[in-house]
């Protein structure tokens, strides 16, 4: 049950991102399988012909995505969009990647996110270390209060951290951003943290003060090692929401060298000022990035929600 | 050292997250709330008013069409991809796992699952491009099919405008509950089915009687994220049709963005984030307690 628990709370915290890990890995496990392929029944035919065709819908958005990209403006407005391309023209890419300086956007997601993942893992850490561990009185309303500040609209804080950012100078700064997220990424973290931490082996813990270890020793070369597997799914989880996200960065980052990819495609769009080709080159480049990191820690996702829910 | 005085020793790790989430979520939001009672318009001090914002909101009818826009988001967020997700899951474990192997499964899982890795902008902007009355491949393909009178300004015109969203929002979501679920669906013993099977129960029933009673707990989890992110969709407005044309795919959080940052109404904007936010916290409060429930009824 908690396989599913970890699984669906991490993913579901923000749909967009859920249950990634399992997509590809989880397969492999089903058993059974081989019994049953001896009675291949008409219906299950027909199941595979729907859903072969279904998957061919989903997919043919990012075919067309992937042609475009690649042809030039005039072959676009003579053949249209349905047309296989003439040959692979970087015209539109290059053009958008000047446009917006995509390699920046990219630098400033990578930073963001990056900086998010790593400083929420550790507050999720040190709040958990002293509600899983600590058993501080009261832990329970302040789970509470975290799932809660969890499902807040972040419409409902939007204008206030606008507000306040100017007050201190924080506005239009990469700085910013980074904090709101660290803050709202590690109420997730210390709610899943607490939970997998009340569960700690305490004779390691007991050992560990007996051998003279202070609160503090004992967190970083006891707890921390311990529970690194979940931690490294927490900071994949908590990069990818961060890349997702569009409102506050949208607020706050308005200067185009601070911009992440979400909100450069977001305003250019928002602007029409883009011909065909160059749209689908900017969703091209908006796309590559997730879906490389997708392949890339697929397998990490994976094993770490399962090491996570064997405690 | 007493049991107390143990417990207080632990209480300096908490300081560092407390302070911050006291002032990036704990001050901001209560900020919200007070503005929410006040007409401001973000320079100069705000003027107490009372209820005065809530009572507009009652007679305001772009505020409760914005509701009723998003009343059919979550049916295209969150009801479709569910119910879809979960006639797939249940095809893709019981028929295609069994019959031609898991590797098939996860496959067609995978293409299923796709546009969930897409961040919410990019997907906007792919459909908006795709979309497009003159050079999207959508007309294109109804072009090509001599289907020209089927050829559209989808997210032009009112009439289309919100439900071409909504098929935006299926494509985009079913991935997530179609994981979620057969994540699920691995829980169930198999005998459960090839008893059933052997019993000559059709699919339809197993369906019915192992495959939805057994995963109701995921269910419950999907529906109840699914439709708080519907309530909270923002980026796909924003990119998509920016709540237009003429209001017609306005939805509460990018009315209550209009008021911060357009008409510059910071007042009445708070109390549209307000009553949004009443609103997501009772239903998690509802969904948690029906979902309490049905698993007691289970024991």
């Amino acid at each position: 049950m908690t396989t599913t628990l970890a699984g669906a709370e991490a993913g579901t915290r923000d749909p967009r991102a859920g249950g990634a890990g399992g997509a590809g890995a989880r397969g492999g496990r089903r058993r059974g399988s081989g019994r049953g392929r001896r009675r291949r029944g008409p219906s299950a035919y027909a199941a595979l012909v729907a859903l072969a065709a279904l998957a061919a819908v989903m997919l043919i958005p990012f075919l067309v995505v992937v042609l475009n990209a690649v042809k030039t403006p005039q072959e676009y407005s003579t053949n249209g969009p349905l047309a296989l391309p003439e040959g692979v023209s970087l015209e539109g890419i290059t053009a958008f990647w000047e446009r917006v300086n995509f390699g920046q956007v990219l630098f400033n997601s990578a930073l963001i996110c990056g900086s998010v993942a790593i400083l929420a893992v550790l507050l999720s850490v040190l709040n958990a270390y002293a509600l899983g561990i600590g058993r501080i009185k009261g832990r329970m309303w302040v789970l509470v209060v975290l799932l809660l500040a969890n499902t807040l609209p972040q419409e409902a804080l939007v204008y206030p951290l606008y507000y306040l950012s100017k007050q201190v100078g924080l506005y239009d700064t990469r700085l910013a951003v980074i904090i709101v997220f660290t803050v709202i990424q590690s109420a997730f973290g210390t709610y899943l943290l607490s939970s997998v931490l009340a569960a700690f082996p305490r004779p390691l813990l007991e050992a560990a003060r007996i051998d003279g270890a202070g609160r503090w020793q004992v967190l970083w070369r006891v707890v921390v090692p311990v529970i690194r597997p979940t931690l490294a799914v927490l900071v994949v989880f908590f990069f990818v929401w961060t890349w997702n996200e569009f409102l506050i960065p949208l607020v706050f980052l308005v200067s185009n060298d601070n911009q992440t990819v979400s909100v450069a495609l977001g305003v250019l769009q928002g602007q029409r000022l883009m011909d065909a080709t160059m749209s689908s080159a900017a969703s091209l480049l908006g796309l590559l990035p997730t879906v490389v990191f997708f392949l890339i820690f697929q397998r990490t996702l994976s094993r770490g929600l399962t090491a996570g829910a064997i405690k | 050292m007493s049991k107390r005085g143990e417990r207080l020793g632990y209480l300096p790790y908490l300081v560092p997250g407390a302070l911050l989430f006291t002032a990036v979520i704990g001050v901001p939001f209560l900020m919200n709330l007070g503005t929410s009672f006040t007409e401001w318009s973000g320079v100069g001090t705000p003027e107490w008013t009372g209820l005065a914002n809530y009572k507009e909101l009652a007679g305001d009818g772009e505020f409760w069409a914005s509701f009723r826009h998003n009343g059919l988001v979550i049916v295209g967020m969150a009801l479709v991809p569910t119910a879809i997700g979960l006639v797939l899951a249940a095809l893709l474990t019981d028929l295609i796992g069994r019959n031609f192997g898991p590797r098939v499964a996860s496959v067609l899982r995978a293409c299923v699952y796709l546009p969930q890795v897409l961040p919410m902008v990019v997907a906007g902007v792919v459909w908006t491009w795709l979309l497009n009355p003159d050079s999207g491949a959508v007309n294109a393909v109804l072009r090509a099919a001599g289907l020209d009178a089927l050829a559209h300004n989808w997210l032009g015109d009112p009439a289309t405008a919100l439900w071409s969203v909504m098929v935006v929002m299926v494509w985009v979501q079913i991935g997530f509950p179609l994981v979620v679920f057969m994540s699920g669906l691995q829980r169930i013993d198999p005998s459960l089915y090839e008893a059933a099977e052997i019993d000559g129960a059709s699919w339809g029933r197993r369906f019915r009687h192992i495959t939805v009673p057994q995963i109701r707990p995921e269910i419950f989890v999907v529906l109840l994220w699914t439709t708080i992110a519907s309530l909270k969709v923002f980026a796909p407005i924003y990119v998509l049709t920016k709540g237009g044309p003429g209001g017609a795919t306005n939805v509460p959080s990018y009315y209550s963005y209009l008021n911060f940052f357009d008409k510059t109404d910071v007042g009445y904007g708070s109390a549209i984030s307000t009553v949004l936010t009443l609103i997501i916290v009772a239903l998690t409060v509802v969904f948690l307690r029906l979902q309490g429930q049905s698993s007691e009824g289970e024991r």
